[in-house]
């Protein structure tokens, strides 16, 4: 497949691009956050977006979605980038329409792909225990009690997990901390007793959350999937997510690298703009060179989902790592740049570095990825 | 789609009919491919045979026009026949400047009379050309060069000179940038001329690098008589082909390494000389460096595919080539500090066959010149500030 976007993406682009430039700017998340907004979210807005059909971008049309692909979702995370929009979008359509998609069962696809189409439905995936991302040290555990299960442990940075209806949890059935070999996927409802959420403000104003599981019982049917035999289920909607998140990350770099390169062209010192200085001429121009490189990988990673799901692992994890770093570079650059104002809160730029920061932590970083590789190289 | 497959099948059976076996293995030398040309000693029959079965179909040049010795391929059918090549492990028939830097130049701007003398030339491997370019004067600034070309009457009359002509002492013709107005400002007094290297007046010296010997060489200019005819496009107007031309030849470069038959990993380099520790490299850092450039390797790979699939459907920024240039080149220069870091003091040994003769110690010193050769990383950068980025003043 060539690596441009063909014509129909061209136009979901410039959709998603004007969507959001009208209804979600950076003034969007701005209010969220001095009004402190309990959800963190406009449900109005996520409504909005559903009807625009993009709640259900993975879900396959028989389930009442577009029944589009990986690049495609890419697409609309880029523009989420551009915007720094906080949405239900990832967590909800991506990671647990994925998840559903190909591992549930005919009744579990019934009951949730379409909800999660019409925007009915907020879910998420939750699958981090500790600080870094690591997913096979996932400990949280689901004991057999009677016909069903009992969870007991904790999760943490769950996306919208104080506000997701249902929760699609990693648990272990089986093996130790560091196998990949036994781990299940549950469904849990949102509101299940026992199950304690607290919301995690972060740095960047989206939505995160600390999930405790205290003796949460459920029923056999909330298996997805095979017991002990979720990880390629995890890994599968796990790569989705690093792939929609790197180019969350490039949309938000090229957003902040824009913007400085405006900056450039405006801002006077000694006398003349201070894009006539070849010291900051050479840094925009490397910058350029690697968000350009940085977008190669990632929509060969997002094709490659589309074409050989099963096989993208490598390469996805080379986009993440690719776009960590350039993205870090990016707003690192643009804060620079525009000097002693990029500091200041009432402009936008630093919302971008804050960004960047969450997305660069996400399901593994530059250096989680890198090691994944090297792993996988021999080396 | 279905066309496609056949030739794809086609191809193949071609192939593994009529690639000698010698011609199979991976090149470890210079040599090990042909550059053609007058001078050329074939290494073997099968090198001989391989260069003359391929150019009977085109293939040396598979996307030039059939008329002038090309394949008449389109792009898709290229793109298959190198994969092809690649799976079999085929050789390149032909390398040489006149395929990747002056024909395309010709296709664009040459007279009809000039791709019909010329350009089947190249693809035959019969004429080996050099560039004429840079002068001891004019690095960075290419066009403050002095080399001069008098008009008179039937011939210019060339006196001057050239440095880093890359195998000048072996090629047959040279593309060269001359002089022919003094007075126009410096971009608008330059000409592109095509001459014989055994014209008379015409004498090559080689130069010595820090990577030891090379096929760099000084050309010198004295009285050297070029008729008119070999004026390709414009007078004065050979500022554009040059820059086209350069195009082309940054995209070699910024190519470089990231095709061809490759040698061993890094990781399996560093495996042998640090070791292995629980599964991973016994040294961390290094191991961190080797992987994070593995990252950016591929990603420029694919950034390779991008630029050509984009210049396919008209999306191709023209300046895109420095980016590559750039990156392609900071790449390989980080390529080989790791490949002689890896390498440890093994890597650092100058003659002997063990090393072949210090082959890493002496492609991680001519890697240094990836970033000057074709227009300094620094010049790239400026381009791209310039005609990308639209900074001003640059």
């Amino acid at each position: 497949m060539a690596l441009v976007l063909n014509s129909e993406q061209v136009m979901l682009r410039d959709n998603a691009r004007g969507f959001l430039g009208k209804n979600a700017p950076i003034a969007h998340l701005r209010q969220l956050r001095d009004g402190r907004d309990p959800t963190g979210f406009s449900r109005k807005l996520w409504k909005e977006f559903a009807e625009m059909g993009w709640a259900g971008i993975l879900v396959p049309t028989e389930y009442e979605g577009l029944g589009l692909g990986h690049v495609e979702a890419g697409v609309v995370m880029e523009e989420l980038g551009r915007t720094l929009t906080p949405s239900p979008f990832l967590a909800t359509s991506l990671l647990a329409a994925t998840a559903i998609a190909r591992a549930g069962s005919e009744a579990q696809k019934r009951a949730y792909l379409p909800r999660i189409a019409a925007g009915d439905l907020i879910a998420t995936l939750a699958v981090d225990e500790a600080a870094k991302h690591h997913p096979e040290k996932s400990a949280l555990s689901a004991t057999r009690s009677g016909t069903g299960f009992v969870l007991k442990g904790a999760k943490t940075f769950v996306l919208d997990g104080h506000v997701a209806d249902l929760v699609i949890v990693a648990a272990r059935t089986a093996g130790i901390p560091g196998e990949q070999r036994g781990l299940t996927l549950f469904l849990v409802d949102g509101k299940a007793k026992g199950l304690k959420t607290e919301r995690t403000p972060m740095v960047d104003n989206h939505n995160s959350a600390r999930l405790d599981f205290e003796n949460v019982s459920i029923s056999a049917d909330a298996v997805l999937g095979q017991v002990d035999a979720g990880w390629n289920a995890i890994e599968g909607a796990l790569n989705v997510g690093r792939a929609a998140v790197a180019a969350e990350l490039l949309g938000a770099a090229e957003e902040a690298f824009g913007r400085t390169v405006t900056y450039l062209k405006e801002r006077k010192q000694f006398g003349r703009v201070i894009g006539e200085f070849q010291a900051l001429q050479h840094r925009a121009a490397f910058l350029y060179c690697e968000l350009e490189v940085s977008r190669s990988a990632i929509l060969k990673a997002l094709q490659t989902l589309d074409e050989s799901f099963d096989t993208a692992g490598p390469i996805v994890s080379m986009a993440k790592a690719k776009a960590g770093t350039t993205a870090t570079l990016a707003v690192q650059e643009a804060v620079q740049m525009h000097g002693g104002i990029g500091m200041t809160d009432e402009f936008d730029v630093g919302f971008f570095m804050k960004r960047v920061r969450v997305g660069q932590e996400l399901f593994g970083d530059s250096n989680f990825h890198a090691d994944k590789l090297a792993r996988l190289n021999h080396y | 789609m279905a066309d496609l497959e056949t030739f794809r099948k086609e191809t193949r059976v071609w192939l593994e009919a009529n690639c000698p076996p010698e011609m199979r293995q991976a090149a470890e030398t210079e040599d090990d491919t042909c550059w053609g040309g007058r001078k050329w000693t074939f290494q073997s029959e099968g090198q001989r045979l391989w260069l003359e079965r391929m150019a009977s179909k085109g293939w040396t040049v598979p996307e030039w026009p059939k008329e002038f010795g090309g394949g008449g391929l389109s792009r898709d059918e290229a793109k298959i026949l190198r994969n092809e090549m690649r799976a079999l492990g085929c050789r390149s028939p032909l390398d040489s400047f006149g395929i990747w830097m002056l024909g395309p130049a010709l296709l664009k701007y040459g007279n009809e009379a000039q791709k019909r003398t010329h350009l089947p030339k190249i693809a035959r491997g019969e004429i080996r050309w050099c560039q004429g370019y840079s002068e001891p004067g004019s690095g960075s600034d290419l066009a403050s060069l002095q080399t001069r070309a008098e008009d008179k009457g039937d011939n210019f009359v060339v006196n001057g000179s050239k440095i880093w002509t890359s195998y000048a002492d072996k090629a047959d013709w040279i593309f060269c940038l001359v002089r022919t107005d003094t007075n126009a400002p410096k971009h608008e007094g330059i000409s592109f001329v095509l001459f014989d290297m055994e014209s008379p007046g015409v004498s090559t010296a080689p130069i010595t690098l820090i990577s030891g010997k090379s096929p760099f060489c000084q050309t010198f200019f004295d009285d050297v008589v070029v008729p008119k005819q070999n004026l390709v496009g414009e007078l004065n107007k050979g500022w554009g082909i040059a820059k086209y031309l350069l195009t082309h030849e940054r995209e070699m470069i910024g190519g470089m390494g990231m095709n061809g038959a490759r040698h061993r990993s890094l990781g399996e380099v560093a495996a042998d000389t640090v070791g292995m520790d629980d599964g991973t490299l016994g040294d961390p850092l290094l191991r961190s460096q080797i992987a994070s450039f593995e990252v950016d390797s591929w990603a420029f790979s694919l950034t390779l595919d991008r630029a050509g699939d984009m210049a396919k459907v008209g999306q191709a920024h023209p300046a895109v080539s420095s980016v590559l240039k750039y990156y392609g080149a900071e790449l390989n220069k980080r390529r080989m500090e790791l490949m002689v870091a890896a390498g440890g003091s093994e890597a650092l040994e100058w003659e002997g066959p063990r090393t072949r003769d210090g082959f890493t110690v002496r492609s991680w010193l001519r890697s240094k010149a990836n970033s000057i050769e074709g227009g300094t990383s620094e010049v790239q950068l400026n381009i791209i500030a310039k005609r990308i980025l639209n900074l001003p003043g640059a």
